[in-house]
């Protein structure tokens, strides 16, 4: 006869009550792990989605993800000239905010290498990759752009021809893909005013100077487009992305490459680790401790529920070591029904917590592997919250079935 | 010298004394209690509130045991002083029956189950358990509620599930403090009679703490205890 079962039966409604409170205690735990799975993963999204060998940064810097850099748009064919390197791309990273139909949109501009790139590695979830130069975007869906809807950015209006799943930033920031020009245009956006007014101040410090005097030419240009002017350097890039041929050895390429004065080379895994250990290391540590802290609270609370429950059936216990009841007849009463507290509530737990995390704003994985922790971190807490229960269990004497 | 010897008692006990606290703070409880049970014989023990009744039957339970003299159940010494010369909840368990002034069933288990967890926690299969737990509740005339949870039975219903659960591993000795207390006379009369047929029956030694006089003549023996002192009785002498 399964004595844990028994009592429980008699009092469902109050084991049901502390079954989905313990369930929704250990969801938090759950979601704490989940939302710390999620901030790792998110970290390193693209840095795995994108597939390449080698980033090519701003020399000093830990670009693009970790911190701003800017390369020339040259480097791109200075890498092609290394021996073993397969391709390169350029790489401009950006995050913007705007503001559409009343809300605030943060959008992390991510420039394909037109032509190269169209975006056809992407995982869409709907539409196409680019399929032109200009004004197309491919938008993540927790952007909330639909499928052809038209996003003014710039003095420009592009189209969402295709949206992808889950391809956010380390802060949790949908990422739209644009061509690299685009990307560009986007970031180095000034209004016209502006324009003007450069315009004229080039124009006024070229008067200024004997050389503008000396040849009047200068003067003329001065007040054309910046990009007609060969003195001046084009918009610059946030990275360059190697890939190396299958034979050549990673590490040689990038050895060479790290001996240019203008450059710092990162592997793909340095790229993760300078995305783990620094831009989400203090949040991961926070949810880290703050989930053993939840544990530890879970804990306790389950041990006074099931602590209360052994007061509450302390005088059938007494009527069972009377009996003649041995200890682990006792024992196995409390522990079962401690064990049965914490997988029932990890089955709540998980039943609500599927439900209701992707309703949260920032994506929260559960992997099998946490899963099993947690189910082995709950067997543990159901077996140590027990001991209170147990101890006070093996403590009653017969005596006070008498009383 | 613990060995068990032939003895043509179910029950014995040899001068037990019970004394709480000490020092300033000592109170004897119980002095020199003496008592010899045959089998197949119901005994009441009768007495006034706090004379030292319960005290007794705790220490021939086993569970409250006295500060020194002798207890033998079956020939076999249990208890020397506060010394066990057994494993005492192991004994209890194959050769005590209770029954309370309150039925004291578990509140959680059905009429049949509270007989049939008395026999499983003593190794005897589940099925079985059912089995001689029904025949049980039948015999006491309550088998039509086996499957009634305790709040769902009368109190002489209760009492008799309680008296099928001590019955349940076929003790040598049952002890019974004050089980009528709760019930009508006639109830209680039933009751009684009750337990001088499982006496007489399955020979074992039975001890009923009570305060009804009017169910003497079903008694085999009678003792009284007064201020912890037990004394042998005839319905005579009774007080």
């Amino acid at each position: 006869m399964n004595l844990a079962a028994k009592d429980i039966r008699y009092n469902l409604g109050r084991f049901t009550l502390a079954t989905v409170g313990v369930g929704m205690l250990l969801m938090v735990v759950m979601g704490m792990g989940g939302i710390y799975r999620g901030i790792m993963e998110d970290a390193i999204l693209l840095v795995d989605r994108v597939e390449v060998d080698l980033w090519i940064v701003q020399k000093n810097t830990r670009g693009p993800f970790a911190e701003v850099s800017r390369v020339p748009t040259n480097l791109v064919f200075r890498s092609l000239a290394v021996p073993g390197v397969l391709t390169a791309r350029e790489f401009v990273y950006h995050t913007i905010q705007r503001e559409q139909n009343g809300r605030p949109l943060r959008i992390s501009v991510l420039g394909l290498s037109w032509p190269t790139d169209k975006g056809e590695w992407l995982p869409l979830s709907a539409g196409r990759p680019l399929t032109q130069n200009h004004y197309e975007m491919i938008a993540d869906e927790t952007l909330k752009l639909a499928l052809g809807e038209k996003i003014k950015l710039g003095k420009e209006t592009y189209t969402v021809v295709g949206t992808t799943k889950n391809m956010i930033n380390s802060t949790g920031d949908g990422i739209a893909f644009f061509t690299v020009a685009d990307a560009q245009a986007i970031q180095f956006d000034v209004p016209g005013e502006s324009t003007r007014l450069e315009r004229a101040a080039r124009y006024g410090r070229g008067e200024r100077s004997d050389i503008g005097s000396n040849q009047p030419s200068l003067l003329d240009n001065a007040e054309k487009s910046s990009a007609e002017l060969p003195t001046l350097p084009l918009p610059q890039i946030s990275a360059v992305m190697v890939t190396v041929s299958p034979a050549v050895d990673v590490s040689q390429v990038a050895k060479i490459i790290s001996g240019w004065g203008d450059v710092s080379v990162y592997t793909s895994d340095g790229q993760r680790e300078l995305l783990l250990k620094g831009m989400v290391e203090k949040v991961r540590k926070q949810i880290g401790l703050f989930r053993i802290l939840l544990t530890v609270i879970a804990a306790i609370i389950m041990g006074l529920i099931l602590y209360t429950m052994t007061l509450d059936k302390i005088h059938s216990i007494a009527l069972l070591k009377l009996m003649g009841a041995p200890n682990y007849v006792i024992l196995g009463l409390i522990m079962q029904q401690a064990l049965m507290l914490g997988a029932l509530g990890l089955v709540v737990a998980y039943s609500v917590g599927s439900k209701v995390f992707p309703l949260f704003p920032r994506r929260v994985i559960l992997t099998q592997y946490d899963l099993i922790q947690l189910a082995v971190i709950v067997l543990v807490i159901s077996i140590t919250s027990s001991l209170l229960g147990i101890w006070k269990a093996l403590k009653v004497s017969p005596n006070e079935a008498l009383s | 010298m613990n060995k068990s010897v032939p003895s043509q008692y179910v029950i014995e006990t040899e001068a037990i004394t019970k004394i709480y606290g000490s020092g300033n703070t000592e109170v004897v409880a119980m002095r020199d209690a003496s008592m010899q049970v045959e089998p197949g014989k119901v005994v009441a023990l009768l007495g006034p509130s706090g004379s030292g009744k319960s005290t007794f039957l705790t220490a021939v339970g086993l569970i409250n045991p006295p500060t020194s003299g002798r207890i033998i159940i079956q020939g076999k010494p249990i208890l020397d002083g506060k010394n066990a010369l057994v494993n005492l909840r192991s004994f209890r368990r194959q050769h005590i029956g209770f029954v309370f002034q309150k039925s004291n069933l578990i509140p959680f288990l059905s009429a049949i189950e509270n007989v049939q967890v008395a026999m499983e926690i003593n190794g005897l299969s589940p099925p079985a358990a059912r089995k001689r737990a029904q025949e049980l509740l039948d015999y006491l005339g309550v088998g039509d509620r086996a499957n009634n949870s305790p709040s769902m039975l009368s109190g002489g219903q209760q009492q008799r599930v309680a008296v099928a659960r001590a019955l349940a591993n076929h003790p040598s000795v049952i002890l019974a403090d004050e089980p009528t207390a709760a019930l009508d006379s006639h109830r209680g009369r039933q009751v009684m009679e009750l337990f001088a047929q499982v006496a007489h029956e399955q020979g074992a030694g039975v001890i009923v703490v009570t305060h009804d006089h009017r169910s003497l003549d079903i008694f085999d023996i009678l003792y009284e205890m007064e201020d912890g002192i037990l004394q042998k009785k005839t319905r005579e002498t009774i007080s």
